[in-house]
């Protein structure tokens, strides 16, 4: 039944993702409007936090006003951003007074180091754990479905405090950032080193709820597989329990399994925001927190698009791969 | 229902009845500050008297020389209103004056943090619920409409749904609350807090109403009362929606702790309810300002209130076999 891989390049077939690509782009683009008339409503903007200030007149402000093209009708600042969108430049940080993407690029690096590596610890943990959970009943079952609904009920913010009471209590993990002063100087293993020891309590924090979660999906898609009779052919035909493990269990419980991926693909940038700003984590959170109090819309709006990105993204690839491995669905 | 999701939500409703009625639960109003006891640790309980013999009530031992004085119930103190309709001065528990008691130390300014969590509790445990009901009210109109109307109602609400999926959920509300004035009336901020969160959180809740309405109208007994000649909205009132009901009040359960939490995450970061008014996510900025370097343990309380009631929340729906609880869906957003 699974034996023969499918032809991608089906004519059909390929017309449905390209339509598929074009419904996430169009998604794409009402999100960006949607969240560019949100904050278009806000009263006051970038300029507004300045007049605070009695050194800098009013003249100097509506100049700044008039360089920004705050002054512009709707329209016009949408799609001003639209064409920054275009030209690669994704518009213009009044606070930082530079391009939004290079901004922007390199803290999405440090969230997505944090992101991806704690998403592959968790189903790394998860996998195992929930596969054992399900094939075997008994106290350890109780222990862990004990344990892990602790885990999901705990929120990334308390984890986070907790992980920094930790660390500042014991002194065995810096408490918070992500690179000890000065170490630019160090040679290259050492700051490997330095990078690690900072990464592992915000990863902790990231994947402990993330596999627990997790876990308890692996085991209720197994759990579900288990129940068929192809299992029980496939057992009274005399196979290992590795190959049945492989071949008859995991890969039909991979589909409910693909859809939580995809999921966990989505919330590779907002699962990390709070614990980056608890635990002082260079990524998107803190600049995105700081824009959004200093009112520096283009950044808030090109880190909400790489969130939406990343969202639409995880579901398409998401469908990408149901449709790889299961062949009974055909794309209409 | 199993023993365990009785026991649950029987600690549920106790836990918001307490937050409800805070004015009687706290010994002080939420923004007394007692000078003469800043960062003071928590008063420590003893069945002892002065004299050193067993006591039938509690004591507190109090002031430099640890001296016991009796825990009264229902002393006289501070006034306040309860439910926003009547006024009262008597509270659940206290000390004889000049003596004070503090179940959970003092902040910075000497104010209680046992009323202070109390009076959070309410304003973060209603957040949450209130939130629920509207995201759940406009996911119950817009899904019927949806799994009922024509092709072209259900295409529109259904494309509307997937754009809000597709919205990171959390950036989304700091954006949306950067709109609003940082330095709002607390009232206002919490009113526009859970406008927010239900407002964006619709769409999850609204395709689990939709297929079950879809699921519900191809049966026999909807046939039968269309054929009978039953009007649309008796059909609907009557047939349809009394299907929906269990898994949206499961939504529900799932959908409040998760808006719980991101009232606290937003009052973490100074975007939500904002001092004097304690939430439990400003007390916990206080904590993480305060509490880590030195690990007075105690001003973390509120961020075990909120693992205990989320907990809480799951082990209801738990029935069976722990099979339940995932994260709210609009969460991963």
């Amino acid at each position: 039944m699974y034996d023969r891989p499918r032809d991608p390049f089906d004519e059909r077939q390929v017309n449905f993702w390209i339509r598929r690509l074009a419904h996430a782009g169009i998604t794409l683009a009402a999100v960006s409007l949607l969240a560019f008339s949100f904050l278009s409503l806000a009263p006051g903007d970038f300029v507004d936090q300045l007049r605070l200030d009695p050194r800098i007149s009013e003249e100097t402000l509506d100049a700044m006003r008039a360089r920004f093209g705050l002054d512009r009708p709707f329209v016009q600042r949408y799609l001003g951003w639209a064409s920054g969108v275009i030209d690669g430049s994704w518009g213009f940080s009044f606070a930082y007074g530079t391009d939004v993407a290079p901004l922007i690029r390199s803290r999405l690096l440090n969230t997505l180091l944090l992101g991806v590596s704690a998403t592959a610890l968790a189903w790394m943990c998860a996998l195992p754990i929930g596969v054992y959970w399900a094939l075997r009943r008994g106290v350890g079952s109780r222990w862990l479905g004990l344990v892990t609904s602790v885990a999901v009920a705990v929120p990334e913010l308390v984890l986070a405090l907790t992980a920094l009471v930790v660390a500042s209590a014991t002194g065995w993990f810096p408490v918070g950032g992500m690179v000890t002063l000065g170490a630019d100087e160090l040679p290259f293993l050492a700051r490997l080193r330095d990078l690690l020891s900072h990464l592992v309590l915000p990863v902790a924090v990231v994947s402990i709820p993330t596999a627990a979660v997790l876990a308890r999906h692996v085991r209720s898609a197994v759990e579900q597989v288990l129940e068929d009779n192809q299992v029980l052919a496939a057992r009274s035909l005399g196979l290992r329990s590795g190959t049945l493990l492989l071949h008859h269990l995991l890969r039909p419980a991979a589909n409910p399994l693909i859809a939580v991926a995809s999921l966990s693909v989505a919330s590779l940038l907002s699962g990390s925001f709070i614990v980056e700003v608890v635990m002082g984590w260079p990524g998107l959170g803190p600049l995105l927190l700081d824009a959004i109090r200093a009112r520096d819309l283009h950044v808030v709006i090109g880190g909400v698009m790489c969130s939406a990105a990343l969202v639409v993204a995880g579901r398409l690839v998401g469908d990408i791969a149901l449709y790889l491995n299961d062949p009974r669905i055909t794309a209409r | 229902m199993p023993r365990r999701a009785r026991i649950s939500l029987g600690l549920l409703v106790v836990i918001h009845v307490f937050a409800l009625i805070a004015g009687f639960i706290a010994p002080y109003s939420f923004r007394e500050q007692m000078r003469e006891s800043p960062r003071a640790a928590p008063s420590r309980l003893t069945l002892f008297d002065d004299e050193g013999s067993l006591a039938l009530r509690p004591h507190v031992r109090v002031g430099e020389d640890q001296r016991s004085v009796p825990l009264r119930w229902f002393v006289r103190g501070s006034r306040y209103r309860l439910l926003a309709s009547f006024s009262s001065d008597v509270h659940l528990f206290g000390v004889d004056p000049p003596h004070r008691v503090f179940l959970l130390g003092t902040d910075a300014l000497g104010r209680d943090g046992f009323s202070r969590l109390v009076y959070g509790g309410q304003l973060s445990l209603l957040a949450g619920l209130f939130a629920t009901g509207i995201a759940v009210s406009i996911a119950l109109v817009t899904g019927t409409l949806a799994g009922y109307g024509g092709r072209w109602l259900d295409g529109a609400i259904v494309w509307a749904s997937d754009v809000f999926l597709s919205l990171p959920w959390l950036y989304i509300l700091l954006a949306a609350r950067a709109f609003l004035p940082l330095d709002m009336d607390p009232r206002a901020a919490f009113i526009a807090i859970v406008l927010l969160l239900g407002g964006l959180g619709w769409a999850g809740p609204m395709r689990i109403v939709r297929s079950s309405v879809r699921g519900v109208m191809e049966r026999d007994h909807v046939m039968a009362a269309r054929s009978a000649g039953a009007s649309h909205a008796r059909v609907m009132w009557h047939h349809v929606l009394p299907q929906a009901v269990a898994p949206v009040a499961t939504q529900a359960a799932l959908l409040a702790p998760a808006y719980m939490a991101a009232e606290v995450t937003l009052s973490f970061v100074g975007l939500g309810i904002r001092e004097p008014v304690p939430s439990w996510g400003n007390l916990l900025a206080e904590a993480a300002r305060a509490g880590i370097v030195s690990a007075d343990l105690w001003l973390f309380a509120p961020a075990f209130m909120l693992v205990l009631v989320t907990w809480l929340y799951h082990q209801t729906l738990a029935a069976e076999r722990w099979s339940f609880p995932c994260r709210a869906p609009t969460r991963d957003r």
